[in-house]
């Protein structure tokens, strides 16, 4: 039973970024870089934020720790995007797919599923090891939805980096400041929401997270052009 | 150690005198040019290369020749100076770059695939896991609980190993002067041998039993023979590129494995920094041996032991390659090396269409005795690929040294030599859909070996986020590598970066991420 629980929440947690890897990403070895840059990136800056949690000496409020992370990686997700709209024109003579370049949206989305990949392999991955057996979660003591919770968490947060960085990115070309701190204050509301998990509160929490996902995917969906039109020609495949 | 090589600086145009001149080495251009993709440039390089006669100057990218030159020491002697320069091309930096970003992903591949099979077999073979057996290299056993005591013995085993590892290098420069390429492929050859044989032995037993799998000794026996034979002959003859590159990634994940298990645990991790100091000083210091390597083998117009090197493209077709160029060169009476044109023109082939085999697979017939030495010299250079490994540590070691270079190498010399014959026989390459190049990258083995002990020791903690982390870093190590290598082009040993930066990530995730993430993780907060 547990090598079951583990490919499922596997698969759960990191199945739809695969995909989008595979048919978005893979083709590309300047997308790929990119992608493992900022994975690179987010790693500095859950260094930073560890640092900081252990240095200070608050550790009994684990809260205290997740505001801090949140504002590290914002502030890395910002470092992200000035790097790469300083390189841009180095990029552009680089790529093979001038597309990377020209549709400002794509180096966006790709720093944003690097930044929720790492993410969510971070959040689950030891989770999952222990998954894989000699025992699991429930029987004594627990709930035995502690594992599929946390796969799901796990996918919703991939997606919301990715939605994240789609929207600051543009954000901060258009100077739109409402969608800044539309993403800064989302994330940290997310991030606080998932501190109720510890009380089991399970259904709360996630049906909030998928909402603010849900409504995140939608907003990024506009920012980069996409109208009700659009998706209607996407769905009936015109 | 690595050194990344790049020869970019000369660029032999080949002028129809030349073409007289069939014996005598042009300097093979190399360049530094990433295999093309794009479909234009292939065109220009492609077209020109094959289309045009001798006297153009074919912009070509060659990947280095690999002609031993034990084989043909009158060659080389006769050749004098590496370089003929002709007129040289410039290569546009910007054309460097653009193939970088595939170039670069065409190493993370196979690093990604090595450090994948160590970490595989750390967590599911527990007796790679723990030390009891030492090498003989390092006398200190570490099992005092005093840290004190086990930074020195740790401190005084790595510098028995590296002081090893520097009388090899020495050694391996020497013989190479020498020109002793006998003693150096015999040397490869032994240790590939054993790695293959003897070492992928243990391996296999330690698999089944980890799996409690019984197997009667004649399957076993069966099983190691074919696999050991194709993999020699993969190595150090020709097979297909993708088999060849499969055991190389094999045969460096297996001395990973050997090295993690048998190195006392502070002692690797001092190992790997020394090794990535030693990279350092012996790439980059006017008298370092690598770069004293580096120079001599292109001074004489060779490749550097390309058994040592992984190679993402050519080096497998060297032999069908070699034969029809020779061939080619010596009829067409192009003026280059047909050293270079050599590697090149077998990775064509290769790539190529069986069409383009099959050809230069005539052609062969034809051909001199030259490309008999030719295909010695190759199998010479796989031999010492494979030796790196095998017999012994320090062997190995000086080997994996030579072996880090990456050398991005793309000749353009291989032009040349294709010319008319070749034209025809190429032709289908420039279609290829494959947008394969002759251009490849190298990666010495020893940089595979290095990254994934430094990946498969993390992992031997039991937690996957120090893993991660330190495969990231390594990538990225790795991408600023390749980065300064266009940027600088020149030899650059590949060690120093990424284990910088693996080695800070390890012990910064283990000591102050890991507690973090576990209090995350257990209370289900995700940030």
């Amino acid at each position: 039973m547990t090598l079951p629980e583990f490919f499922g929440c596997t698969f759960i947690a990191f199945g739809p970024p695969f995909a989008l890897f595979v048919f978005t990403i893979a083709n590309d070895p300047v997308r790929i870089i990119i992608l493992i840059a900022a994975a690179f990136f987010w790693l500095l800056s859950l260094l930073i934020s560890s640092l900081w949690y252990a240095l200070i000496p608050l550790k009994e409020f684990l809260a205290f720790g997740v505001v801090f992370s949140v504002c590290f990686q914002e502030a890395f997700r910002y470092i992200i995007y000035r790097i790469l709209r300083s390189t841009e024109q180095g990029l552009h003579a680089v790529a093979e797919d001038t597309r990377v370049t020209d549709n400002k949206h794509i180096l966006a989305y790709v720093s944003g599923l690097g930044f929720g990949i790492i993410s969510g392999m971070f959040a689950l991955v030891n989770v999952l090891a222990d998954m894989s057996g000699p025992g699991t979660m429930g029987l004594k003591g627990g709930t035995e939805l502690f594992f599929v919770t946390s796969a799901a968490q796990a996918l919703s947060i991939i997606l919301l980096h990715t939605f994240w960085s789609v929207i600051f990115f543009n954000a901060l070309d258009t100077n739109n400041y409402i969608h800044i701190g539309y993403v800064v204050g989302s994330h940290l509301f997310v991030s606080l929401i998932t501190l109720l998990n510890a009380n089991e509160l399970y259904t709360t929490t996630l049906l909030i997270n998928y909402l603010v996902t849900i409504l995140t995917g939608v907003l990024a969906f506009r920012v980069a052009g996409g109208t009700s039109r659009s998706f209607r020609k996407f769905i009936t495949c015109q | 150690m690595a050194a990344v090589n790049l020869q970019a600086s000369c660029s032999s145009g080949l002028s129809s005198e030349d073409d007289a001149n069939v014996g005598s080495q042009i300097g093979a251009a190399e360049r530094l040019e990433r295999p093309p993709r794009r479909q234009q440039q292939r065109n220009n390089y492609g077209s020109s290369n094959q289309d045009q006669p001798d006297a153009a100057i074919l912009a070509v990218p060659n990947v280095v020749m690999r002609e031993p030159g034990g084989s043909r020491p009158s060659r080389l002697t006769g050749g004098g100076g590496g370089s003929g320069g002709p007129p040289t091309n410039e290569m546009e930096e910007e054309q460097g770059l653009k193939y970088g970003a595939q170039h670069v992903i065409k190493l993370f591949v196979p690093v990604s695939l090595c450090m994948l099979v160590v970490v595989a077999t750390i967590n599911s073979i527990s007796f790679y896991n723990s030390t009891d057996v030492y090498l003989l290299y390092t006398p200190f056993h570490e099992q005092s609980p005093e840290p004190s005591v086990k930074f020195w013995s740790a401190l005084a085993n790595s510098l028995i190993l590296m002081s090893v590892v520097v009388v090899m290098t020495f050694l391996l420069i020497v013989l190479y002067k020498k020109r002793c390429y006998r003693i150096i492929h015999g040397w490869l050859i032994l240790s590939s041998f054993m790695l293959l044989f003897i070492f992928t032995y243990l391996y296999l037993e330690e698999l089944l039993r980890a799996y409690n799998i019984p197997m009667d000794y004649p399957t076993a026996l069966l099983i190691m023979w074919n696999f050991g034979v194709v993999g020699m002959m993969s190595i150090h003859w020709q097979g297909p590129l993708r088999l060849q590159q499969g055991y190389l990634i094999f045969v460096a994940a297996l001395m990973a494995l050997v090295f993690i298990k048998y190195l006392p645990e502070w002692t690797a991790w001092a190992v790997l920094a020394a090794i990535s100091i030693w990279d350092l000083i012996a790439v980059l210091s006017p008298r370092g041996p690598l770069r004293i390597l580096v120079e001599t083998a292109q001074e004489r117009n060779e490749q550097i032991f390309p058994a040592l090197i992984y190679s993402s493209t050519v080096v497998y077709a060297l032999v069908n390659t070699v034969t029809p160029q020779q061939s080619q060169a010596t009829a067409s009476s192009s003026p280059s090396s047909s050293n270079s044109t050599t590697t090149t023109r077998a990775t064509q082939n290769s790539l190529a269409s069986p069409e383009a085999a099959a050809a230069s697979g005539q052609r062969t017939g034809n051909s001199h005795p030259r490309q008999n030495q030719r295909d010695d010299g190759s199998v010479l250079a796989t031999e010492a690929e494979a030796a790196g490994f095998t017999q012994e540590w320090s062997a190995n070691l000086s080997e994996r040294v030579a072996r880090r270079q990456i050398e991005v190498q793309s000749t353009q010399s291989g032009n040349a030599q294709r010319s008319n014959e070749y034209r025809t026989v190429t032709a289908p390459d420039q279609n290829h859909p494959d947008g394969q190049e002759e251009r490849g990258i190298k990666l010495g083995l020893g940089d595979f070996i290095f990254y994934s002990v430094l990946v498969g020791k993390a992992s031997s903690y039991g937690d996957w986020t120090t893993t991660i982390a330190c495969f990231v870093a390594i990538l990225i190590g790795l991408c600023l590598t390749l980065l300064l290598l266009a940027i600088w082009r020149k030899a650059l040993p590949a060690l120093p970066i990424s284990i910088t930066f693996g080695l800070i990530f390890c012990f910064a995730t283990s000591a102050v991420v890991k507690p973090f993430m576990e209090d995350l993780s257990a209370k289900q907060v995700f940030i």
